[in-house]
């Protein structure tokens, strides 16, 4: 069989064409409103000088969509269904979404059925399904779309009858004419219905609270349930199609590899190999394009795989072939022991210091984690006609069709995008690399029908990792045992690095991640940044930068308490001090989620209560056999609020098991709750997980796990026996909602080691635990 | 080779070292079962052969042929798969689902031979099974339910 080189589509070492990618473009807009940066990508969403911010949904790509005739299509046999543009990735979002249209539209749930949206930002508004924001951003415009059909329904109704509109009223499914006893139901009137002017925002009918049927109510099944244990759900490893043929690559095991030579000649023989392609190489910017590699093609993946074995590649590994991670550690301990670069500073943190009755200091470390979403990356594509079609799990959308459509050098209408179910996303699959590999394959191909298969290996070797940092934290405590003063140098490579030259600090929406943002009561802090090369591809990991940031301070602030004889919970609260609401710009968190900050104020008194709630629920002050102990984290994030308390016993030999895992959580208005706890029982899981054995390492440039016997992950023996979960009810629906798919992460990593502190003694500043606690 | 999957017999044209995963999914298009770690690590390809777990992604197709394959496209049609289904929906146990078909297949496979099982036996029978969602409460739980026992955790 042949090997065929295919030319690289565009010349090497330049990229295709900056634009659009839009959690990218977001992304920069906010490093450009603190004014840290050059302009760098287009300037489409770039804050302009003297222009208003933008906040929450305004201020990403192509905003919001409100238009009925958009996301709610009503058929004659009365079935409702719903349009979701957001990607559902287990947060629930395909149950979510119909949950706030059917309410405010008076369906009946049995009746209602859910429908993907193909990435289409003009017509749907922004899909990018990152930063615990799809309902935050979309619960108002989607009541609207709700409201407005069923006005139009009453509308409708009340046309046919020749009545008042103001006598009908939709209920359960039906229109209905008090005065005369007349229904019509929803599939009767949906014809005309349709044929009606949708509403004004200003005349819209919303309903109030007490008027929910589905809203913040329990036991609402989930849409795809059935599809789900039956095997029918399709993810992005399932379209088929008889033609189709199934790829692997061979990829750069350093980032920014290029190939010198390769020899395919044993592979192209393998059974069922059908062809063998060389990838372009790797651009100089990594943003989300394909690594440079080798694929095979081949008529089921397993053959794929087995030749794949065969190939041997020569690489020049370029310039980050030597990064290590333990005298990469050893560098960020170094940068964590000199001054950095001043992120935030008030009081005088120095001259504290002096008048201390104790300084107390510590060191924390984090490693890089995988995301090992269970359904690793692929993706299929075909072209037919010039048209190129994706079936892909991306958490970002457009981003995948730019990206394809760039790479083919296809005009971006004549790319569409089917979102499949995302088989796990934390962040992983907002980088669609793979799609563009498939779509790739398909035009090498000349179109034929192409699935590419990252497998296990190829995920952990080739992840967008999250970050590795080390965090370094000082304090100054009076002879009563008070915190007067704080140090804390966090430093972290950073995944601006992904889009452009290494900014070598943490931008702002790091830096806003419980870094910078600490709502505590302390009057000298100094909070400092010192600077970080990232030598692999850095992405978003599930709650991202507080992982660390939460992990240092919430660890720190534990051995503060014990190191002053006190007692965590009530120095914790003394720390965060009365209930107040903080102007997060006052914090010189320029970020903010993208939200308002007077909108989203940093709410101590909040924060507090979950405190307060959890270790009244958790039972705190139990008193335990050595062994067995209880720890206590809260943090602030994505708009949220949560602590966590997590039980653990350690046996002689080391081992550490988690009988109980309480969280205590505040997000405001919750649509449906069961998907909230939901997220909190997995959010446990993944700290726990990421704790206990989450680690990447690499040695000449090369990430060292191969699978899951090398990165670990929690299994069900492993797992909390029991979750104890407390939503804090909203005090109204007028208050804003926070994120909940990622602020359950990061409180319980320093939870656990807390709890092993108290069991065991041990204090752990180094993640993850593995045989620490023996 | 012929195969006998969820109750049909199947000729399948294979390489007999392939695994029984990729010829269910690839060749036959049969989807449900789940690509996870091909090092039977993760059990997101459990299907039962001759009722028992196995992970399909090791298995090369000529061991399979001759045994009674049960995927989670057919495991519906027996009396603790419907259960264990039903219980799965009751409990919303899903999140992302990927796996949720690895785990129904290996719950299969436990109550068919312990019908009552023990926390410790959930533990022996599960942990093969990775949700990186983290499910696993609503796991035990639903596969209590499915088995009539009380859910309380013990």
């Amino acid at each position: 069989m042949n090997v065929v080189v295919k030319p690289a589509i565009r010349p090497e070492g330049t990229a295709p064409e900056e634009s659009g990618n839009l959690s990218r473009r977001e992304f920069l807009a906010r490093l450009q409103a603190v004014g840290g940066l050059l302009l760098i990508a287009d300037g489409s969403s770039i804050i302009k000088a003297g222009e208003a911010p933008k906040y929450g949904a305004d201020g990403m790509p192509h905003g919001t969509v409100d238009n009925p005739l958009v996301f709610v299509n009503i058929s004659e046999d009365g079935l409702v269904t719903v349009v979701v543009h957001r990607s559902e990735m287990g947060q629930g979002v395909r149950t979510g979404m119909p949950i706030i249209v059917a309410d405010e539209l008076e369906a009946d749930w049995a009746k209602v059925r859910v429908q993907q949206a193909p990435a289409d930002e003009e017509k749907f508004g922004n899909q990018d399904t990152d930063g615990s924001r799809s309902t935050r951003h979309f619960i108002e415009p989607m009541r609207r779309c709700g409201a407005a059909a069923r006005m139009m329904l009453e509308q409708a109704a009340a046309l046919t009858w020749h009545v008042p509109v103001t006598e009908v009223r939709a209920v359960n499914h039906e229109v209905v004419h008090q005065k005369s006893g007349r229904k019509l139901g929803f599939g009767a009137l949906a014809r005309p219905a349709a044929k009606l002017p949708v509403p004004g925002r200003d005349t819209l009918r919303l309903k109030s609270a007490a008027e929910f049927r589905y809203m913040g109510k329990g036991g609402m099944p989930l849409l795809d349930g059935e599809d789900i244990v039956s095997g029918k759900a399709q993810y992005g490893i399932d379209p088929w199609f008889k033609d189709m043929l199934f790829a692997v690559i061979e990829r750069s095991p350093v980032l920014g590899g290029k190939i010198l030579r390769y020899d395919a000649d044993a592979a192209g023989k393998s059974p069922g190999v059908v062809k063998i392609w060389q990838l372009p190489a790797a651009t100089a910017t990594a943003t989300f394009h394909p690594l440079a590699g080798v694929a095979v093609i081949a008529n089921s993946t397993g053959a794929a795989i087995a030749a794949r074995k065969l190939i041997k590649i020569q690489w020049d590994d370029g310039e980050h072939g030597s990064y290590d991670s333990d005298s990469y550690r050893a560098g960020l301990e170094s940068a964590a022991n000199k001054p950095g670069q001043v992120v935030r500073e008030s009081g005088d943190v120095d001259k504290a210091f002096q008048s201390a009755a104790r300084v107390v200091e510590a060191e924390y470390y984090i490693p890089h984690i995988a995301h090992a979403t269970m359904e690793p990356p692929c993706a299929v594509a075909r072209i037919v006609d010039g048209k190129c079609e994706v079936w892909a799990p991306t958490q970002a959308p457009q981003a995948t069709r730019e990206d394809v459509a760039k790479h083919l050098g296809m005009p971006f209408d004549s790319v569409t995008v089917h979102v499949t179910l995302l088989g796990g996303g934390f962040g992983r699959k907002s980088m669609p690399d793979f799609a563009t590999e498939a779509a790739l394959l398909s035009q090498m191909m000349e179109g034929r029908p192409i699935k590419v298969m990252w497998t296990r290996e190829d995920d952990l070797h080739h992840d967008f990792l999250h970050t590795v940092s080390v965090e370094h934290l000082k304090a100054g405590v009076d002879a009563r045992g008070k915190v007067t003063s704080w140090l804390h140098r966090s430093v972290a490579p950073s995944l601006a690095a992904l889009f452009g030259p290494d900014p070598k600090h943490e931008v702002p929406p790091e830096l806003g991640m419980g870094f910078i943002n600490l709502p505590y009561d302390i009057p000298n802090m100094r909070l400092e940044n010192p600077q970080a090369i990232a030598h692999c591809r850095i992405g978003w990991f599930r709650s991202v930068s507080n992982i660390p940031h939460a992990f240092g301070i919430q660890s720190f602030v534990a051995e503060l308490a014990a190191g002053a004889g006190q007692d965590h919970r009530d120095f914790l609260l003394d720390l965060i001090g009365q209930p107040r609401l903080i102007d997060p710009q006052s914090l010189h968190d320029v970020w903010n989620h993208g939200e308002s900050p007077q909108r989203y104020p940093v709410d101590t008194g909040r924060l507090r209560g979950v405190i307060e709630t959890v270790t009244k629920e958790a039972s705190w002050g139990r008193k335990f056999e050595r062994g067995h102990g209880l720890g206590l984290a809260a943090h602030y994030s994505f708009l949220s609020y949560a602590a966590a308390v997590v039980e653990v016993e350690v046996d002689s030999k080391g081992l550490v098991t988690v009988p109980r895992v309480d969280i205590a959580f505040d997000c405001g208005p919750q649509v449906n709750p069961d998907r909230i706890r939901a997220q909190l029982e997995g959010a446990a899981v993944m700290g726990i997980s990421l704790a206990m054995y989450g680690e990447i390492t690499f040695k000449r440039g090369r990430s060292q796990q191969d699978n899951f016997h090398q990165y670990r992950v929690t299994r069900m023996n492993e797992a909390p026996r029991e979750i104890h979960l407390h939503l804090i009810p909203p005090k109204d629906w007028n208050m804003p909602l926070g994120g909940v798919g990622e602020p359950g992460v990061p409180p319980i990593a320093p939870a656990l080691c807390n709890a092993i502190f108290a069991a065991t003694g041990k204090r752990i500043r180094r993640l993850p635990i593995r045989g620490q606690a023996s | 080779m012929q195969l006998q999957i969820n109750e049909q017999l199947i000729e399948v044209s294979a390489d007999q070292d392939l695994s029984l995963l990729w010829v269910l999914r690839d060749l036959l298009g049969m989807t449900g079962t789940k690509f996870g770690c091909g090092m039977a690590l993760c059990g997101a390809c459990t299907v039962l052969l001759d009722g028992k777990a196995v992970r399909s992604c090791v298995l090369p197709v000529s061991q399979a042929a001759g045994k009674k394959i049960t995927t989670i496209e057919g495991v519906g049609s027996t009396p603790v798969g419907a259960a264990l289904q039903a219980a799965w929906q009751q409990i919303n146990v899903p999140q992302c689902g990927y796996c949720q078909a690895g785990q129904i297949m290996s719950a299969a496979a436990l109550l068919k031979d312990t019908p009552h099982p023990s926390d410790a036996d959930i533990d022996a029978a599960m942990s093969g099974n990775i949700c990186r969602c983290g499910t696993y409460v609503r796991i035990r739980a639903a596969i209590k339910r499915a088995a009539g026992l009380s859910e309380q955790a013990k």
